[in-house]
């Protein structure tokens, strides 16, 4: 009776395959096929425009020489080390800040506070260039004010990364957004139950709060982590382009815009899948250590 | 930063909304008086860069870096020289086209698919939905090169193509988000159709879609913002100034008239501010679906 007749196939699969289509064809096209090519190109020499030719591992021995390799790992491991933390605590604070206003309040800051997160990234590097410049910028002002002298934060090689760190704290919108609607979901009962067994507020901030969010907290670490090792468009805006050779060259040399460089701008196509791939590994290695770890901290609702 | 912009929808809970409400209600005066000056406090250091740059993109050049917040003479012509200057008004036609084709292309393929997972049962339906969720995982930097070796052998390199046409194969972060919503639309209102003899597109265009408008505007106007922020595709993909996005655009300018150019900051900020406006202003207008889309989100799936 479960022969697979081609009838039943249709009557299984026909209408179901039709709906998938689309996501079926642009993950061969543009996804899964792109994966195993940039594998293949990886072991190649590829500049587009003469036939590819294979070189076995080259490529990878060329990562570990590379010494732009190590500093832009080196760059991209230093802000996301500083960006992530600092994003996520922020961010958190400013949620547990907005969920202490009434509704009507609430709802004004939470829409100014997401602001920032849609303005395009050129923009906001451009107005950083500026604003971060210690001698025209208004941190200079803010420094100024203090009775201190504000760093080069876009001229000298030692801060840029701590002025693009800064700058990265602007768009801490969205996350923020996570958060306050996961603060606003804590079941009420929780906090009185901790209080009536005498939690202050610390001890219910870690003994409530964190537990019933952990796992939203979870969700927005790897999703940084991921997005912040692979910052781009406004470094690139500040300090690359027609700029190459500025002060932003070695410091500000991120590993996407190293990628970037080598595949669009020298043609090495081979080298740059294998960086690709470099990349891919490491992203998957950092997730699932964190999923690893996330079964110590982490508590989802229904699970145990 | 394309995974980091997108909402994430958490169940609604407005029983426990409103519990929470009253908790805060009753808290004292004095800590509200509080907490509104630290929310202040913490709205104009995030706004100063906003109103800096409306102001000095509204100065004279000589004082684009002056301390005076309101610039004096206001110069309007600022605007006009953009214009004049530069290509200013293809880039937005150009922005504006991508940003419509791409989010009218995911919001349909993604809402197509979605409701594969959501209303058909199929062997393997699980595993495939799975591979869906681990390609969310996956960085753009990896398929970089591949894809623009597609694109360039499909001839397509240097149109508006490549910016917006991978959308009509779904995105997988809003197949996951809009999955969610069509798994709480009750099984009885397909049945009922089904009954008057509706196929399934039928069902997905007439009973599907109609239901999750909110859904499908969040989807849009995040791919809206996601394809008129974006720099690094119309960076590979665009050599000819005629053919640039806003963002390239914006960036070319840097290049032309900011540090090592002619220094003429105020068009590049001029041309910044006409860069971000439509953007806030979608982001007021759609506000309330957006919220109301996040509200209505009732199950986990």
């Amino acid at each position: 009776v479960t022969a697979a007749t081609p009838a039943r196939v249709v009557r299984t699969f026909g209408w179901p395959a039709l709906f998938l289509a689309p996501w079926i064809i642009g993950f061969v096209v543009f996804t899964g096929g792109p994966m195993v090519a940039s594998l293949v190109l990886s072991l190649t020499d590829y500049d587009v425009i003469s036939a590819p030719r294979f070189v076995g591992l080259d490529n990878y021995e060329r990562l570990l020489s590379d010494r732009n390799i190590a500093a832009s790992l080196g760059n991209t491991i230093f802000y996301t080390a500083l960006h992530v933390p600092l994003s996520m605590g922020l961010a958190l604070a400013l949620a547990m800040l907005l969920d202490k206003a009434r509704g009507r309040t609430s709802g004004i800051f939470r829409t100014l506070f997401y602001l920032p997160s849609v303005t395009p990234p050129v923009a906001i590097g451009i107005l950083f260039l500026l604003f971060l410049n210690p001698q025209i910028g208004l941190i200079g002002q803010v420094f100024g004010a203090l009775g201190l002298r504000a760093p080069g934060f876009t001229t000298d090689p030692d801060w840029i990364k701590p002025g693009i760190v800064l700058m990265s704290l602007w768009g801490l919108g969205t996350t923020m957004v996570i958060y306050f609607t996961a603060l606003r979901n804590v079941p009420v009962q929780l906090y009185d139950a901790a209080q009536i067994d005498g939690a202050g507020s610390w001890a219910r901030f870690r003994h409530v709060t964190l537990p019933m969010i952990s796992s939203v907290l979870f969700f927005t670490l790897i999703v940084n982590l991921i997005a912040s090792l692979q910052i781009f468009s406004e470094v690139w805006t500040m300090y690359f382009g027609n700029q190459d050779g500025g002060a932003g060259e070695r410091a500000a040399l991120f590993y996407v815009i190293y990628l970037f460089q080598q595949a669009f701008q020298f043609l090495h196509m081979g080298y740059a899948s294998a960086m690709a791939w470099l990349l891919f590994l490491v992203i998957l290695a950092i997730t699932i250590v964190q999923l690893r770890l996330s079964r110590r901290w982490v508590y989802y609702e229904g699970a145990d | 930063m394309a995974i980091q912009d997108q909402p994430m929808l958490a169940p609604a809970g407005r029983a426990t909304a409103e519990a929470n409400e009253r908790r805060r209600a009753r808290s004292g005066r004095l800590q509200s008086v509080l907490t509104v000056s630290a929310l202040l406090a913490v709205a104009i250091v995030l706004a100063a860069p906003f109103v800096w740059l409306l102001s000095a993109s509204l100065k004279p050049r000589s004082e684009v870096f002056s301390r005076e917040l309101l610039p004096d003479p206001v110069m309007w012509e600022n605007y006009s020289r953009v214009w004049d200057v530069s290509s200013m008004p293809v880039w937005v036609t150009n922005s504006a086209l991508v940003a419509v084709l791409a989010a009218v292309t995911v919001a349909l393929s993604s809402a197509l698919v979605a409701f594969a997972f959501a209303y058909f049962r199929f062997p393997g339906r699980t595993a495939l939905f799975a591979l869906v969720l681990a390609t969310m995982m996956l960085p753009a930097a990896v398929t970089m090169v591949p894809q623009f070796l597609v694109w360039d052998t499909l001839g397509w390199t240097d149109t508006l193509v490549p910016l917006w046409a991978g959308n009509l194969f779904g995105s997988a972060f809003y197949i996951f988000l809009l999955r969610q919503f069509f798994l709480t639309i009750p099984r009885e209102l397909y049945e009922a159709a089904t009954v008057d003899g509706a196929n399934p597109l039928r069902l997905w265009w007439h009973v599907a879609l109609p239901l999750t408008r909110p859904a499908l505007l969040v989807v849009a106007v995040f791919e809206l913002k996601a394809s008129w922020t974006d720099l690094m595709r119309p960076l590979i993909y665009l050599r000819d100034v005629e053919n640039f996005t806003l963002p390239l655009g914006l960036k070319t300018l840097l290049d032309q008239f900011g540090q090592g150019g002619e220094m003429q900051w105020e068009v590049i900020l001029a041309a910044s501010v006409i860069a971000t406006i439509p953007m806030v202003v979608v982001f007021f207008l759609a506000q309330r679906a957006f919220v109301e889309g996040i509200a209505t989100t009732g199950s986990k799936g």
